[in-house]
C-alpha cells in the first residue's frame, strides 16, 4: 500500500475529467458505456460504510471485462424492478446480489461482442474481450467498448449467458479503493445532512423524554415569534388506521414540530419551547404480518427503571421457561453429574449512534414527494411514506445518499414519514435534523439480555450435557440450532421474555452480538474444567457435529467452522505462548460468515491493553480483500469497544446516557494496537461481513481478560462490571 | 442578528448570524461548506474539527463572535486539489468506511503533525483522542498519520 501511485488507481486521472465522453449508451440498467470507454456502473445498494459502492460495481465490472479505471460509479435510484434488493442489512448485499449482478456485466459483454460480431462479419464465440477491449485473433481486427457501444445497446439484452470461470477473475479478488475515497477525504457533500436544496427549511422535532410518556399540549407563542423560526406544530408519524411495517417501529407517534431558517435558530428555538407530556396509558399496535394479514402488538404502560429489568431478567431465569430445542435427556445427566458448572452473562441496552444523526430532506407537493436521505430500506418507507402522505406510492421518489453509518439503526426510516409529514404541512422543501440528544433518545435500541448456561461433566471432566437458557427485554437472544448443538447428545435451549415499552431495534448482528461473547465465554470456562486446550475441546465437537451429528436441524457447517479456528489457531501461532501475551479465543457463526479470533491482551501499568487481534473468516470469495479487512477490523473494534465501555440505562423510562459525555464509546488508545484479517480460500459464494465479525470478538476479550487478569467478566460493559485491573 | 467578516479558506465571507451560532453552523448553513460535520454539538466527536490559525479547534463550540480575524480553515480549504500529505496518506491506507468522521479526523491529524512531525504511537493516539470514529478504522488512521509523518 504504500508507495502505491493514489493518483492513479483513487481518482480518474486529469485525462479522464475531460474527457467525459460526448453521448452515453446504456446497454441495461445497471450500466452505459461512454463513446470513449467510460464505463458507468450503478451500485444499486444503499451505503453505510460497508462499501458494497466499491465491490458491487467491481462484481459487474468484472464479467463485463472492463478495465476498472474506466468505471466510474453512480449510486443507482430506486428501482427494485431493475436492481431487485436495495436494502442494506442482514450483510446480505454480495450473497443475494452476486448472481444478478454478475450477469448485468455479462449480459453487456455478450452484446458488446455481437455488435463486434456484427461490424467485423464474423461469429461472435470467436471474439475475446479483455479489459476493456474487443479482439478477434483471426484477422486481427480489435476495437474499444467505447467504439462498439452504440452498436452494442442496439442489440437485444439477452436472458442469461455463460458466466466467467473464477479462475479468469481479473478484478474480484483484488484490491480496489473506496470509490467515494477522493470525495470522502476532500469534504465533498455526500451525506444525507449535507443534501441542500434552494428554499429549504430546517425542522427539528421534540419527542417526550421518557418512554411510556406522551404528548400532551405546548405553549409556542414565545417561540413561534423567535429569529428565523417558521412554524411550530405538532405531527402524528403514523396515522391510526396504519398497520405498521416492521421498520416503521418509533417509539413516540406524536412529536413537537419547529420549523425555521437556520439549524443555529431552530435549534435554540427547541431549546425554548415547552411542552408538556403525559403518561401514556397501554396501546395496541396493528402490525403488518406475512401474506397480508396484520396483527396486535401490546405497547404496555408505564415509565421503566433498569434495575427493574435488571430484577425482572434475574427472577425470570428462575421461573419456568419455553423450550425450544432438547436432544437426549439432559435432565438425567445433570441429575448425575460429578460437576455442574452454571455461570450467567448479561449486557444491557445499546444506542446505535452512528455518527451522523437521523436526518431526511422532503419536498411535498400536490403532485410529488422527493426524499433524499440515508436510509437502509428506502423500497419499504415508500409504502409508508405514500402512506402517511395519502399519495400514490408512484408519486413517491426516494433518492439514497451516502450514510454516516447504520448498523442496523436506518432500518427503521420514522424520520422520512416525518420529514415528508413537516413538509407537507408546510408546504415547503424541508430538511430535519436530529440533535445527538434526539438520536440517542429516540429508541430502537439493541435490547438488554441475560443468559444463564449450565455444563454438566462426568466423574473424568467430561462433558456430558450442556443448557442454555437466555431471554432479555424484550426478546431473546437465543439461536437454539447454533453450536454447541449439534455437538451434544444431551442438550437443553429455553428462552424467555420481559415485556416493556423501550422501543428496540436490529443493531450490528442481532442477538448474535450478545450470545455469541456469553456463550464463548462459557466454553473456555468448560474446556479449562475438562483440562483441554480451548481450540481443541471446540473442534473435538465440531468434529462430532461434522460425523456423527445430533439431531437434524443444526444451523452450521461443522467443517467450516472448524476451518476458521484452524485457520486462527496457525496464523497466531497458538501454543507458541512464550510472549507475556494472554490469549483468549472464540469462534461464532452469524449472517451466513464463519468467524474465530484470538484476542491477545498484554498488561501496562496495572491496566489490561489489547494488542493485538486475530481474525480468520471464511466467508466463501472475498470480492474486495482490503476492503473486505477494513470493514472486519471494523466489527473487531466495534465488539470490543461497546462490550468494555457502552451502555444505555434508564430510570423512570428517561434515557440515561444523551450524548458522548455519558454514552462512552471506544476511542483510538483503546483500539486493538494491531489487527491481522485471514481469509480462508475457497469457491464458496460470497457471503456478508458486514456483522459476522462482530459477536466472537467479545468472547475472546473476556477470554483474555481472564487470562490477563485472573478474573472473568460476565456483565456487560467490562468496565463498569469490576475493575479492569492487571 | 450581525454581520461578521470572516476569513474562511483564504477568502473574506460576509455572514450575519446571532452572536452565539457556531461556526459548525455558519460553515454548513450560511457558506454553502458541508465538509465540516455535525455529530454532537458538545465537541466529544471531533467531527466538526477545523483549523483556527492552523490550531485543530472544534467548530461546534466556537461561536461567530468569538472569531475575528483568526484564519479559519476547513477540509475543503486543506490543500488545492487533494493533495495535502494526510489526505494523500489517507487513500493510500484506504482509511474510510462510512467516511464521515474522517473530515474531522484528518483535520486533527493535519494540524497535530504541523506541531509533531515525528510522533510516536502512543503520541498520535493521544492527540486524536478526541476524534470519534464509529466505524472503527482506527489502525488505519494511525497508519495513515504515520504515514503522512514520513512524507
Amino acid at each position: 500500500m504504500l508507495g502505491f501511485p493514489w493518483l492513479a488507481s483513487c481518482e480518474m486521472s486529469a485525462e479522464k475529467v475531460k474527457a467525459l465522453p460526448k453521448e452515453w449508451f446504456e446497454l441495461n440498467g445497471f450500466l452505459k458505456i461512454g463513446d470513449n470507454g467510460l464505463v458507468t456502473i450503478m451500485s444499486p445498494n444503499p451505503e453505510i460504510g460497508q462499501n458494497v459502492k466499491t465491490s458491487m460495481p467491481m462484481i459487474v465490472a468484472e464479467e463485463l471485462d472492463a478495465l476498472w479505471d474506466d468505471v466510474i460509479v453512480e449510486q443507482a435510484p430506486l428501482n427494485t424492478a431493475i436492481f431487485r434488493r436495495q436494502l442494506a442489512g442482514g450483510s446480505q448485499s454480495i450473497r443475494q446480489g452476486w448472481e444478478s449482478l454478475r450477469m448485468a456485466g455479462a449480459t453487456a459483454r455478450h452484446m458488446l461482442k455481437e455488435a463486434a460480431a456484427k461490424a467485423w462479419g464474423v461469429a461472435s464465440n470467436e471474439i475475446s474481450t479483455d479489459a476493456g477491449m474487443l479482439y478477434h485473433e483471426a484477422t486481427n481486427k480489435k476495437a474499444s467498448y467505447g467504439e462498439m457501444a452504440s452498436a452494442a445497446a442496439q442489440i437485444e439484452v439477452p436472458e442469461s449467458v455463460a458466466l466467467k470461470d473464477l479462475k479468469d477473475f481479473k478484478i474480484i479478488g483484488t484490491s480496489r479503493k473506496n470509490v467515494d475515497g477522493p470525495k470522502i477525504v476532500t469534504g465533498k457533500p455526500l451525506f444525507g445532512l449535507d443534501y441542500k436544496k434552494e428554499g429549504m427549511l430546517i425542522a427539528m422535532i421534540i419527542h417526550p423524554p421518557a418512554f411510556g410518556m406522551e404528548f400532551k399540549d405546548m405553549n409556542a407563542t414565545a417561540v413561534e415569534q423567535m429569529p428565523g423560526i417558521k412554524a411550530v406544530f405538532t405531527i402524528k408519524t403514523v396515522l391510526d388506521d396504519y398497520a405498521k411495517q416492521w421498520c416503521d417501529t418509533d417509539s413516540f407517534n406524536e412529536i413537537a414540530v419547529v420549523v425555521g431558517a437556520t439549524t443555529w435558530q431552530v435549534m435554540q428555538a427547541k431549546k425554548a419551547l415547552e411542552v408538556q407530556w403525559v403518561k401514556a396509558s397501554e396501546k395496541v399496535e396493528k402490525i403488518q404480518g406475512f401474506g397480508g394479514n396484520s396483527f396486535d402488538a401490546k405497547v404496555p404502560s408505564g415509565l421503566e427503571n433498569t434495575s427493574d429489568h435488571e430484577k425482572k431478567m434475574a427472577w425470570m431465569d428462575t421461573q419456568k421457561a419455553k423450550t425450544v430445542r432438547k436432544d437426549g435427556n439432559p435432565e438425567a445427566m445433570f441429575k448425575k453429574a460429578a460437576t455442574i458448572i452454571e455461570r450467567t452473562y448479561t449486557c444491557p441496552h445499546l444506542a446505535h449512534n452512528t455518527l451522523e444523526p437521523m436526518n431526511f430532506f422532503a419536498d411535498v407537493t400536490e403532485d410529488q414527494a422527493t426524499l433524499v436521505g440515508p436510509i437502509q430500506t428506502p423500497e419499504a418507507m415508500e409504502k409508508s411514506v405514500a402512506h402517511r402522505l395519502g399519495m400514490p406510492v408512484e408519486k413517491i421518489d426516494i433518492q439514497m445518499t451516502r450514510m454516516g453509518g447504520g448498523f442496523g439503526r436506518r432500518l427503521y426510516g420514522h424520520f422520512l414519514t416525518e420529514a415528508a409529514a413537516i413538509s407537507q404541512e408546510m408546504k415547503a422543501p424541508i430538511k430535519l435534523i436530529y440533535t445527538r440528544e434526539d438520536d440517542m433518545t429516540q429508541g430502537s435500541y439493541r435490547p438488554a439480555y441475560r443468559a444463564t448456561y449450565r455444563a454438566a461433566l462426568d466423574q473424568e471432566n467430561n462433558l456430558i450435557a450442556f443448557h442454555v437458557k437466555a431471554g432479555g427485554v424484550p426478546e431473546s437472544p437465543l439461536a437454539a440450532n447454533r453450536f454447541p448443538a449439534g455437538a451434544l447428545d444431551h442438550y437443553l435451549a429455553e428462552t424467555w421474555e420481559v415485556e416493556s415499552n423501550i422501543s428496540v431495534g436490529a443493531f450490528r448482528a442481532p442477538r448474535s452480538n450478545f450470545i455469541a461473547g456469553a456463550e464463548q465465554a462459557f466454553l473456555d470456562e468448560v474446556a479449562e474444567a475438562t483440562g483441554k486446550d480451548p481450540i481443541q475441546f471446540r473442534l473435538d465437537l465440531l468434529a462430532r457435529a461434522q460425523s456423527n451429528p445430533v439431531g437434524e436441524n443444526n444451523d452450521y457447517d461443522a467443517a467450516r467452522y472448524a476451518g476458521v479456528l484452524e485457520l486462527v489457531r496457525e496464523k497466531a501461532n497458538w501454543g507458541d505462548n512464550d510472549s507475556g501475551l494472554h490469549r483468549g479465543v472464540a469462534a461464532y457463526f452469524c449472517h451466513n460468515s464463519y468467524v474465530a479470533n484470538v484476542l491477545d491482551m498484554v498488561v501496562e501499568n496495572g491496566q489490561p491493553v489489547v494488542e493485538k487481534v486475530y481474525c480468520a473468516v471464511d466467508c466463501g470469495i472475498v470480492v474486495n480483500p482490503d476492503a473486505a479487512i477494513n470493514l472486519s477490523e471494523g466489527g473487531i473494534v466495534d465488539g470490543i469497544g461497546h462490550a468494555l465501555y457502552s451502555a444505555m440505562s434508564f430510570k423512570e423510562g428517561v434515557p440515561q446516557q444523551q450524548n458522548f459525555d455519558t454514552y462512552r464509546l471506544i476511542r483510538h488508545s483503546e483500539a486493538p494496537k494491531k489487527i491481522q484479517v485471514d481469509f480462508v480460500q475457497n469457491e464458496i459464494a460470497p457471503t456478508g461481513l458486514g456483522e459476522p465479525t462482530f459477536p466472537p470478538v467479545i468472547g475472546a476479550l473476556a477470554n483474555a481478560l481472564y487470562r490477563a487478569t485472573g478474573r472473568r467478566h460476565y456483565n456487560q460493559p467490562f468496565i463498569t462490571d469490576k475493575p479492569l485491573v492487571g | 442578528m450581525e454581520t461578521y467578516s470572516l476569513t474562511v479558506n483564504g477568502a473574506t465571507r460576509e455572514v450575519e448570524a446571532d452572536p452565539s451560532t457556531p461556526i459548525l453552523w455558519v460553515l454548513r448553513d450560511h457558506l454553502d461548506l458541508s465538509g465540516t460535520k455535525f455529530g454532537c454539538g458538545i465537541a466529544q466527536c471531533g467531527a466538526c474539527t477545523v483549523h483556527l490559525n492552523g490550531v485543530a479547534v472544534r467548530s461546534c463550540q466556537l461561536p461567530i463572535a468569538a472569531v475575528g480575524d483568526q484564519e479559519i480553515t476547513t477540509i475543503e480549504g486543506l490543500s488545492e486539489n487533494g493533495d495535502h500529505p494526510v489526505q494523500q496518506a489517507w487513500l493510500a491506507h484506504d482509511v474510510p468506511q462510512c467516511g464521515y468522521c474522517q473530515a474531522g479526523q484528518i483535520m486533527t491529524a493535519a494540524a497535530f503533525l504541523k506541531e509533531n512531525p515525528n510522533p510516536t504511537d502512543q503520541e498520535i493516539e493521544n492527540a486524536m483522542h478526541g476524534n470519534i470514529c464509529r466505524c472503527g478504522t482506527y489502525t488505519r488512521i494511525k497508519a495513515a498519520v504515520k504515514t503522512a509523518s514520513n512524507s
